[in-house]
């Protein structure tokens, strides 16, 4: 689950006859902002969900929980798959699933094990297709070491669903005396980002009906577990596992709301550097043509890492010498002030804050 | 990235503002008229770099923030009839009418579509020759060509299906009604580059003649609005009130012919109210007595929707450059993107949710950070 800062006013606070129940949920209907990982989905997570599920592990709000079970740390993650289209340039809706997954695991430290996949189906969808997304589950599932144990399938009548949805739930195994977690930034840590950020999101949206615009653009879609042992074996030999502090994968909401996630958990302030930030020319022209900015656009095979200092540059050479790496830069620093918040030097020369969005980013008119 | 690393240099910003710092020998006001720029200047923290002194207040120049309530009530009535596909710029979404927004329509069954050029309502009319396919026309004098071409298409491919809600504005009028206000601060202008681009520039010069301002038509990258400060301080400083045109790599003069002809066979000029400001005469368009069939207030007989402002909101007062947004007791407590009280909260263009996006709701004791995060 991922979670957007929220301010104090919409904590629930004890009134004078206790405790409320149930913190108020003020929308009569679903919209789409909640599922857009900004302030809207934070609200429906904290008061419909985390209100009545609560318990320690829960309320860390990491992409994994971290269970210890007969001596053994176990990773345990789940996710939904909606995307349209489902096939799209440099994946489908099948290796997102499995790639997902994996990812939510890999950036808790473990070594990714097993997964559950569940189908809802539409009635109609071509076999051929379905065909097409399993194979490339399997293949991503084969490429990320992980074997697919059980799963479900149901299907809905034609108009009830969007072609396919998929879940995922999986299962890791944390070997290394990592410990990671969103409130461990500490002022002076570094943040890192392992490449370009927006090619997934602007991909789909430029697949989208009624978006001409074309391009050799790709998703990033791959399985980061991969990259994450090559950061953790470069912490382990220079003899700080725990100096790997945060990993998160700035999936939707993008890195702007995952920085954000970090530094309120932490209560440490995040100061980011703009023109570090690597966002490639057809990411760029698109999000200015639709005035979008690309730190909040979705990427599926990036990685934030805040890291302390001392081992930072080790665990950077990693990732710049790992294929999914190789563009890695660091991109800021934690800060002491003002906690809680992201900051951002502009590429000329201004200062910012970088807040978590409402709902989803809205094309702007002109 | 060709055409915009060029524009967002900070070696030459710092030169930039290095020559504003010289030039400037005493404080000015300078509003800066077009949303597009109030949102180019805090996103990139431009006013953190100039001169103390030097200040920037934010115009009316937020299409979807001067779009009245009542219109905003209106598009929402059409929205929700099931036999009407409603179709909008993407900001318009968010923005709350008397009861909801369009997503929240969108919640309830209705058909609400983003489009992302108004060209696009002719591919879905046509699809869906049963529907009624209305689009929400706002915008100012830089929509407008696309806005007309929609009815202009319409007709010449004779689409009965499709109607235009049209909030058109006007942006020489609303300078008019800012300059001539009592309570009026404002010295110098960045006029608006996309505007000019479409209309250009000489329906200004009368306008800085006679209020001596100057006026510098200005682009959107952050060189563009620190060299269009610049030229309006050197003609404050040298008692100049000229129009001059600092994005000449855009537009020219006479702006773009083909596009005003166009405006002119589908619009006309008529009398508009401004949400936050009031009614300012011929400061807008509405479609031409040969287009008005393609009027869906008439089509849909919604002419009279009441409304009701908050009484807390300072819109008005920002909109004209006399307040700014933490001058408003309510900003970033009461009113926020997620509840904007007035119109200048709902658009990422408008200037309180600028602000409040690129955390100027913080408290001072974080400002001071802010600021001390500079270097």
């Amino acid at each position: 689950m991922t979670t957007g800062r929220m301010d104090e006013s919409e904590q629930t606070k004890p009134g004078p006859f206790g405790e409320c129940p149930l913190p108020i949920f003020e929308h009569p209907q679903i919209v789409l902002g909640h599922g857009s990982g900004g302030r809207l989905s934070a609200e429906l997570i904290e008061k419909v969900f985390v209100a009545r599920f609560r318990n320690p592990t829960l309320e860390k709000m990491d992409d994994q929980a971290l269970l210890e079970i007969g001596g053994a740390r176990l990773a345990f993650t789940t996710d939904s798959f909606v995307v349209t289209p489902i096939f799209f340039p440099g994946g489908d809706i099948g290796s997102l699933a499995v790639n997902g997954t994996v990812n939510d695991l890999a950036v808790g430290g473990a070594r990714p094990l097993y997964l559950s996949a569940a189908f809802i189906l539409e009635e109609g969808l071509a076999a051929a297709d379905l065909s097409r997304v399993v194979d490339s589950m399997a293949a991503a599932a084969q490429n990320a070491g992980v074997q697919l144990v059980t799963g479900d399938t149901k299907v809905v009548n034609r108009g009830k669903g969007d072609q396919v949805f998929i879940t995922t739930s999986g299962i890791g195994v944390v070997e290394r005396e990592t410990q990671l977690s969103a409130d461990r930034a500490r002022p002076g840590d570094r943040i890192l980002l392992s490449g370009y950020i927006g090619d997934h999101g602007i991909t789909i949206l430029s697949q989208r009906e009624g978006l001409e615009f074309e391009g050799a653009l790709e998703s990033d879609c791959a399985s980061l577990d991969g990259l994450v042992a090559a950061m953790l074996d470069a912490a382990e030999a220079a003899g700080d596992v725990q100096g790997v502090r945060v990993m998160r994968d700035p999936t939707r909401g993008g890195v702007a709301t995952v920085v954000n996630e970090i530094a309120g958990r932490s209560r440490a302030g995040m100061l980011l550097r703009e023109s570090l930030i690597p966002v490639r020319d057809e990411v760029r022209g698109a999000c200015e043509l639709l005035g979008l900015d690309p730190l909040y656009v979705a990427n599926e095979g990036k990685l934030v890492a805040v890291v302390a200092p001392r081992i930072a540059d080790r665990v950077l050479a990693a990732m710049q010498a790992h294929p999914l790496g190789a563009d890695s830069r660091v991109i800021g620093e934690v800060t002491e002030r003002p906690a809680g918040m992201v900051l951002m030097r502009t590429g000329v020369g201004g200062t910012r804050v970088v807040d978590v969005l409402f709902g989803e980013q809205l094309p702007r008119i002109c | 990235m060709k055409y915009l690393d060029e524009y967002r240099d900070g070696d030459i910003a710092a030169k930039l503002v290095e020559r504003i710092h010289k030039v400037r020998t005493r404080p000015w006001v300078i509003m800066e008229v077009c949303g597009g720029q109030t949102h180019s200047i805090v996103k990139n923290g431009i006013d953190h770099l100039l001169p103390k002194g030097v200040e920037l207040v934010h115009g009316p120049g937020c299409p979807v923030c001067v779009t009245p309530l009542e219109m905003i009530d209106k598009a929402h009535a059409i929205a929700r009839r099931p036999e009407v596909i409603f179709c909008s710029f993407g900001d318009m979404l968010r923005v709350p009418g008397s009861d909801g927004d369009l997503f929240s329509i969108r919640s309830r069954g209705g058909d609400v579509r983003v489009v992302y050029s108004p060209i696009d309502c002719l591919k879905i009319a046509r699809a869906n020759p049963e529907k009624q396919v209305v689009f929400f026309a706002i915008g100012f004098e830089t929509t407008a060509p696309a806005n007309a071409m929609l009815a202009w298409q319409a007709r010449r491919m004779e689409l009965k299906n499709i109607s235009l809600l049209v909030s058109h504005v006007l942006v020489p009028p609303a300078i008019e009604a800012v300059l001539s206000s009592a309570q009026n601060r404002v010295q110098g202008f960045l006029g608006p580059g996309h505007v000019c681009a479409v209309v250009g520039y000489t329906e200004y010069e009368p306008l800085a003649q006679r209020f001596h301002v100057p006026i510098v038509v200005t682009g959107f990258e952050p060189l563009d609005i620190l060299e269009g400060v610049l030229m309006v301080i050197e003609q404050l400083e040298q008692g100049r009130a000229q129009v001059e045109n600092q994005y000449s790599r855009v537009l020219a003069r006479e702006g773009n012919r083909p596009a005003q002809e166009l405006i002119a066979k589908v619009f006309e000029v008529n009398d508009r109210k401004w949400r936050g400001v009031g009614m300012i005469p011929r400061s807008g368009f509405h479609l031409r007595a040969e287009f008005r069939d393609l009027d869906a207030e008439e089509r849909f007989s919604v002419q009279t929707i009441d409304t009701m402002e908050s009484e807390v909101c300072i819109a008005g007062q920002i909109l004209q450059g006399i307040k700014k947004p933490h001058d408003c007791p309510a900003f970033g407590t009461q009113c926020t993107p997620q509840h904007p009280l007035g119109a200048t909260m709902v658009s990422a263009e408008g200037a309180c949710a600028a602000y409040y996006t690129y955390g100027r709701h913080l408290k001072d004791a974080d400002l001071v950070t802010l600021g001390g995060a500079r270097g």
